[in-house]
C-alpha cells in the first residue's frame, strides 16, 4: 500500500517536473524566436506570405462564425432586454459583448483551430521529412527563416481577425435586431455610439486579441518543432496545439479582463 | 578516418551502426562525446553560430528522401541557398539554377513542385540543391535508397561527375554495396560505431574478414546474427502454453 502511494508520488512528481522543464524550453524558444526575428522583419515578404496562409485563409470560417454569433447575440440580447422594457440597448449589448469578450476570445479560438493546427503540422511535417535539418546543413537558421515569419504572421493577423468578427457580428446583431425584430434602428446605431468607449472597450478588446495572438503563435510554432518526427508525434502535437492554446486563451482572457475591466 | 579532398568516400554498415551519425557529427549538427571531427584543419566541435553556420557554407549534403522544401518549385529549391547566402542579382541567379538543373539533367522541371516528381528526380534536384554554391565536401545521407536501376545507376554516375567537375570531396553513406564499389574510391564499413574494415572497392571486394564478407555478399547470418537477442525460444513457448 505504501509502496503504491510512493510510486504514485513519483509518478505526479515526474509528470509536474517534464511539464515544468518543457514550459521552460517553450520560454527559451519563444526568446529564441524573438532574437531571431530580424529576417522575418527585414525581408517582410517573408511574413506576408504566412499573413497570407494564417490570416487571409481563415477569413472565411471568421467571418461566417462572426456573422452567427452576432445572430444568436441579437435573438438573444432582445428576448432578455425586452422584459425590462429597454430592447432599444440591444445595439450595446451587442457591440460591448463582441468589442469585449466575443470577439476576441472566439475569433483566437477559430484562429487557434484552423490557423494554429496547420502552422503546427507543417512544421512538424517539415522536421519529419528532414526540411529543418537540411536547411540547417545550409546554414540558414530554420527559426529565423521557418518560426518567425509564421510566429509574426500570427500576431499581426489575430488583432485584424477579431476586428473583423466582431464587425461582422454587429452586422449580424443589427440584421436580426433592427430587420427582423423590428428594434428602432436610430436607437440601436446611437446608443451603440453613446455606449461604446474606444480605450475602454475598442482598444482593450484589442490588446486581448494580440496577446491571444501571441499565445497561439507561440504555442503553435513550439509544438511543431518540437514535434516527434513521426505521423503520431505531428498528429500528437497538432491536437496539444487546439488544446493548449484554448485552454491558454481562456485563462488569460480571465486574468485579462480583471484587469481591464475593474469597476467600469 | 580520412577524408582527401578530391576523393569519394563510402561509409557502410548495417542500419543503425553510426553511418547518419558520423554525417551529422562532420555537419555539427551533434557534438562528439569523444574523439573529434577535423573538417578543413577545424575542429567541428568548437565552432559556434557564424564559424559552424560559415563551414556548413562550404559543404552541400544530399538527404535520405531528398529533404526537398515542398511549399518551393523545383527552381526556387535549387535557387534557396543563393538567394539566402549571396547576393546575385535575378537573372544570374536564374542562369546558375539551370546550369546546376542541367547537370543533373532536370532543366525541364524547374517549374515543378516537389510533390509532382518520381522519388529519382527528386533525389536529382536535390543533388543539384547540394551543389548550388559549389561545396569542397558533398555528403550523401543512402543516396540510393529505394530507387529503381536506372535512377540508381544516373544517381550513381552524377556523384562521381559532381565530384569530379567541382573538385570536392565526397562521403557517400550507404548500405548499397554494389553500386557504391563501381563509383567510390575508398570504403570505410562500420558496426556499432568502430570502423571493421577498410580499403579500396578490390580490397573490400576480396576481404576474407566474415562481417565484410557476409556484409558484401548479403548473407543472412554470420557475425551479424540473424535473430535479434532474446530469451530462449522454448522458455518462451512453454510461458505461453502456460498461460492458456
Amino acid at each position: 500500500m505504501l509502496e503504491r502511494l510512493a510510486n504514485g508520488c513519483r509518478w505526479l512528481g515526474k509528470r509536474v517536473n517534464d511539464r515544468i522543464w518543457r514550459l521552460g524550453f517553450a520560454s527559451r524558444f519563444l526568446l529564441m524566436t524573438l532574437v531571431y526575428s530580424g529576417t522575418a522583419l527585414r525581408r517582410f515578404f517573408l511574413t506576408i506570405r504566412e499573413i497570407y496562409f494564417t490570416g487571409v485563409l481563415s477569413l472565411i470560417i471568421i467571418l461566417v462564425s462572426g456573422l452567427f454569433v452576432g445572430m444568436v447575440l441579437g435573438l438573444q440580447g432582445y428576448d432578455t432586454l425586452q422584459r425590462y422594457g429597454s430592447s432599444e440597448a440591444l445595439g450595446v449589448l451587442v457591440a460591448l459583448s463582441l468589442v469585449r469578450e466575443l470577439g476576441p476570445v472566439v475569433a483566437a479560438l477559430l484562429f487557434a483551430s484552423r490557423a494554429g493546427s496547420a502552422i503546427t503540422a507543417e512544421i512538424g511535417l517539415m522536421k519529419a521529412t528532414e526540411q529543418l535539418s537540411a536547411m540547417e546543413m545550409m546554414a540558414v537558421n530554420p527559426i529565423a527563416r521557418v518560426v518567425a515569419p509564421r510566429f509574426w504572421a500570427g500576431v499581426i493577423s489575430m488583432p485584424l481577425l477579431a476586428a473583423l468578427f466582431s464587425a461582422m457580428g454587429v452586422l449580424g446583431g443589427y440584421l436580426v435586431g433592427v430587420r427582423l425584430i423590428g428594434v428602432d434602428e436610430g436607437s440601436f446605431w446611437s446608443q451603440m455610439q453613446a455606449s461604446v468607449d474606444f480605450r475602454e472597450d475598442i482598444l482593450n478588446g484589442v490588446i486581448k486579441s494580440f496577446v491571444f495572438g501571441v499565445i497561439v503563435s507561440w504555442i503553435a510554432v513550439f509544438e511543431g518543432y518540437d514535434a516527434e518526427p513521426t505521423a503520431e508525434g505531428v498528429s500528437g502535437a497538432t491536437t496539444r496545439t487546439v488544446v493548449t492554446s484554448s485552454l491558454a486563451i481562456l485563462a488569460a482572457d480571465f486574468i485579462l479582463t480583471a484587469f481591464m475591466f475593474r469597476g467600469t | 578516418m580520412t577524408i582527401p579532398r578530391g576523393k569519394v568516400v563510402a561509409i557502410m554498415g548495417i542500419s543503425g551502426g553510426g553511418k547518419t551519425t558520423t554525417l551529422r557529427l562532420i555537419g555539427g549538427q551533434i557534438k562528439a562525446t569523444s574523439g573529434t571531427v577535423r573538417v578543413d584543419g577545424r575542429d567541428v566541435a568548437d565552432l559556434r553560430g557564424k564559424a559552424l553556420y560559415d563551414l556548413r557554407r562550404r559543404m552541400g549534403m544530399l538527404f535520405q528522401f531528398g529533404a526537398l522544401f515542398t511549399d518551393m518549385s523545383v527552381y526556387d529549391n535549387v535557387a534557396f541557398q543563393m538567394r539566402e547566402h549571396t547576393d546575385l542579382p535575378a537573372d544570374m541567379i536564374h542562369d546558375l539554377v539551370m546550369m546546376k538543373l542541367h547537370a543533373v539533367g532536370l532543366r525541364g522541371v524547374a517549374h515543378l513542385m516537389p510533390s509532382e516528381l518520381s522519388g529519382g528526380m527528386a533525389r536529382r534536384v536535390a543533388l543539384a540543391r547540394a551543389v548550388a554554391l559549389d561545396p569542397m565536401l558533398i555528403m550523401y545521407d543512402e543516396p540510393f535508397a529505394g530507387l529503381d536501376p536506372i535512377s540508381l545507376s544516373i544517381i550513381g554516375e552524377l556523384i562521381r561527375a559532381l565530384n569530379d567537375a567541382l573538385g570536392a570531396s565526397s562521403i557517400i553513406v550507404t548500405h548499397d554495396v554494389q553500386e557504391s564499389l563501381k563509383i567510390v574510391d575508398y570504403i570505410y564499413i562500420v558496426s556499432g560505431g568502430r570502423i571493421v574494415a577498410e580499403g579500396t572497392a578490390d580490397d573490400i571486394r576480396q576481404s576474407r574478414a566474415e562481417y565484410v564478407h557476409q556484409f558484401v555478399w548479403g548473407e543472412a547470418d554470420g557475425p551479424v546474427a540473424f535473430h535479434y537477442p532474446a530469451p530462449p525460444y522454448r522458455d518462451e513457448i512453454h510461458a505461453v502454453a502456460g498461460h492458456a
